[in-house]
Parts: structure tokens; C-alpha cells; sequence
């Protein structure tokens, strides 16, 4: 399979739409501002307090005092705005964000996401998370299928959850699905892959959509 | 009145087990010479609210490091390992909050208001041990207000009487803790007399500070 995280971030880009503000997770997320279509219009957010957010800047040009939610240097574009966290997360609760992407250690078929520790393991806080996936309209989450071979698509999660009931759309290298009332639909696969093959990488009952498509690489 | 002090001064007004606000957001926007010289002076039993304990040899970070705080209500200490580690073994009370909560929480403290209704952290352990309250058919947690001993925030402008104005992403929370100490501190990066600051530009009015001092820059 080529790159599996270019096949994710092409896939989560053609969700965004023309005058949409995106708030990129950290890591995999972060790749989806390389893909998106021509003639689309999207606002980036990062939650450290400004919109209007642009690429890394290249070694040796980093901008003091501006870096994304990350801490790692950050650029802006034309037209950006800079605000404090107040503002910040009542822009993301608000329902004045369109879309937020996130990766996750854990989702399930009822759209609760887990992604901000591992009990006695790891506890790295939850950030913005939390705030992101409760405001923002749309939730997307991006991420490899499995982890290492174990899955994190389940019936429902085991580990503490970010939000309850927030996901709407879960893309991955193997395919796309939504979050419905009745389960998770299937609604694109890889064209090397078949249904079994998801299925099996996947504890959650795959409801496959009629109209089942190939993903687009 | 003269609020310009030294950083002996004004790290004279901070005694052990006090609660101290730290601005910034992983390190940037953070007041770094009133942090060492916490340090220096050995100052104990701290409660730090801030949005984050940055990493081990920045700021917050270091106040970790060399065990000046028994106490810290923060979002994210996934960049400071020795956080996670002083709270596994028992030595550091962590408080997790979710970011827009903690944001709002400072600014309730600093603006009289007796807590917020949010939806963050509904159906998550975040909602533990909390009332929650139900407006219009919705249901929201409870959360208090923060309010703080003493605020050290940075600034990159700051005039004689005490107005600020903060560059780029290193507003963050500085604002919002400047409203919600009794004695608040602000580094700054300059210092110019008063009315050179257009009062548009002003983010902070000088009445939240108490007194200013001279940063590194």
C-alpha cells in the first residue's frame, strides 16, 4: 500500500468545503493542510489563538512568538487574526468551527472517541480535545486503521473517552465510514481491499452502503 | 503610582503554597526571568494554574523539575515527561482540565461570575464529582471559578502605567489571568511611557496589573 498517511490526509481533505475553518489535530492530522483541492477556500485554527494559520516556516525563518498548538514554529497568511484562549475555544465551542480532524487510540460505533490517555500508561491530558470534539460541527477522525495490528474500531471503546457520541466520519488507509444511529456504515474502501478485509481489522458490525465506493487515492 | 519594580521585588510578593497563574502555552508567552528567579529563591508548595507544564528545561517545565510546586491545574503535561512521572509516584497533584474550560474558568474568576456552563467533558470522567445543570432541554457541567494569589504573565509592550499589548500567539492566557489574581506581575519585553500605546491596541488595561518588570529582550 503506498504512503498510508498521504492516502488518509487525501481522503479527510475532500471532506472540507469552500469557507470552512478546520482545526488540525497534532501529527497525521497536520498533513491534511498539504491536500486540499484547488479553489477551496479553508481557514486554519490553531487553538493556541489564531486563525488564518499557513505552512512551517523553513528552517532559519521561524517567527518569535508564533507557534501552532504544537509549540512548533508556525507561519500566518493574509488575513489571519490573533486572540486569546477565551476566544479561542468559544470559536470552537461556539459552533463557529466547521470541522475538526483528531486521531484517536480508540472510536466506536456509537461515535465516541477515546484519545487522551491510557490508564496507569500514559496521561498526557486532553488539551483542546475535549472542547474540540463537543464544538466543532463536524468530527472527522483521521488515523492508521489498527495500531500495530490492534484494533481501535470497536463496538465501544474501553478507555476513558474524549467525548461521547461526537464522531461523525472515522478515514483511514482502508476506508471511509460514518457514524449512524444504526452502526457504522462503510462507505468507501481501498480498491486493494475487500470488505472481509476490513471487517476483520475492525470489532464494530461494518454496515456496508449500498452504494459502496472505491476510495479515491 | 510607580509599578515598575525588580525582579527581587517582585518575586517578594510570592511566598510558599501560594496559587500561582502562569501565563503561555508550552513555554511561548510565558514570563521566564520570573520563573527562574521562583527558582532561585526556593520558593515551595506552589499551586500552578496554567494551560500546560511545558518541557522540563522551559519555564513551567522547570518550576516541575526542581519541585517548587505540589500542585498543578493544567490540560496537557504530555510535553513534560517529569510531570508524568512526579504523579505516578505521588509527589505531584495533577489536576487535568480540558483547555476551553480552564480558559473560562480563569476568566469567571477574574469577571465575578460564580462558574460556567459548558458541554465539555459530558459522558467523560472530566464530569466526575461535578453538578451538572440543565438549560432549555440541555444539559451542561458546572464548573468553578479559578482566581489565583498572584498572576506572572508576559507581555511584549507594556506602558508605565501597566497597559499591555502581547505579540502573535503569546497572548494566549495572559489576559485572562490578569483579571483573576489579587497581585498580578507582568514581564515585559519593553517598556515605553504612558500614551504611547493607542488605546485601540491596548489588550490588557493597566488597572489588572500591579506592578511590571523588565523581561530579558
Amino acid at each position: 500500500m503506498a504512503d498510508v498517511k498521504a492516502i488518509i490526509a487525501k481522503r479527510v481533505a475532500m471532506e472540507l468545503k469552500d469557507g470552512d475553518l478546520v482545526n488540525l489535530g497534532i501529527g497525521l492530522p497536520t498533513l491534511v493542510a498539504n491536500y486540499v483541492p484547488e479553489g477551496i477556500d479553508v481557514t486554519f485554527q490553531s487553538e493556541n489563538g489564531f486563525i488564518g494559520m499557513g505552512n512551517a516556516p523553513e528552517p532559519g525563518a521561524e517567527i518569535e512568538n508564533l507557534v501552532n498548538a504544537g509549540g512548533q514554529p508556525s507561519t500566518v497568511l493574509p488575513g489571519a487574526a490573533f486572540f486569546d484562549s477565551a476566544m479561542s475555544f468559544a470559536i470552537i465551542r461556539g459552533g463557529h468551527l466547521d470541522c475538526t480532524v483528531l486521531g484517536a487510540l480508540q472510536v466506536d460505533e456509537k461515535g465516541n472517541l477515546a484519545n487522551w490517555m491510557i490508564p496507569g500508561k500514559k496521561v498526557p491530558g486532553m488539551g483542546g480535545a475535549m472542547d474540540l470534539v463537543t464544538g466543532a460541527k463536524k468530527v472527522i477522525v483521521a488515523m492508521t486503521h489498527t495500531a500495530k495490528g490492534s484494533i481501535k474500531i470497536l463496538e465501544e471503546c474501553t478507555l476513558p473517552l474524549t467525548a461521547k457520541g461526537q464522531v461523525d466520519l472515522i478515514i483511514t488507509e482502508m476506508g471511509v465510514m460514518e457514524v449512524t444511529d444504526k452502526g457504522l456504515v462503510l462507505k468507501e474502501i481501498h480498491p486493494d481491499l475487500s470488505v472481509e478485509d476490513v471487517q476483520t481489522a475492525t470489532s464494530a458490525k461494518l454496515i456496508i452502503a449500498p452504494d459502496l465506493k472505491t476510495m479515491c487515492l | 503610582m510607580e509599578k515598575i519594580i525588580t525582579l527581587e521585588e517582585a518575586v517578594s510578593k510570592i511566598n510558599d503554597g501560594m496559587t500561582v497563574m502562569i501565563g503561555g502555552f508550552l513555554g511561548t508567552g510565558s514570563p521566564d526571568l520570573l520563573v527562574d528567579k521562583i527558582i532561585e529563591k526556593g520558593i515551595k508548595n506552589l499551586t500552578v494554574v496554567a494551560n500546560d507544564t511545558s518541557f522540563p528545561d522551559q519555564n513551567i517545565g522547570k518550576l516541575v523539575v526542581e519541585r517548587n510546586v505540589s500542585k498543578v491545574i493544567v490540560s496537557h503535561i504530555g510535553t513534560n515527561p517529569e510531570t508524568g512521572r512526579q504523579m505516578n509516584a505521588g509527589e505531584l497533584d495533577v489536576v487535568l482540565v480540558p483547555q476551553g474550560t480552564l480558559a473560562e474558568q480563569v476568566r469567571a474568576g477574574g469577571a465575578g461570575l460564580g462558574g460556567i456552563l459548558t458541554p465539555t467533558g459530558l459522558g467523560t470522567i472530566v464530569e466526575e464529582g461535578k453538578e451538572k445543570v440543565v438549560v432549555d432541554g440541555e444539559t451542561f457541567i458546572l464548573e468553578k471559578p479559578i482566581k489565583a494569589d498572584v498572576a506572572i504573565i508576559r507581555a511584549s509592550k507594556v506602558d508605565r502605567k501597566g497597559n499591555c499589548v502581547f505579540d502573535k500567539s503569546a497572548r494566549n492566557f495572559n489576559p485572562l489571568m490578569a483579571m483573576a489574581a489579587e497581585t498580578v506581575i507582568v514581564e515585559a519585553d519593553e517598556i515605553v511611557e504612558v500614551g504611547s500605546i493607542d488605546p485601540d491596541r491596548v489588550m490588557t488595561p493597566h488597572i489588572f496589573v500591579s506592578y511590571i518588570v523588565k523581561g530579558a529582550k
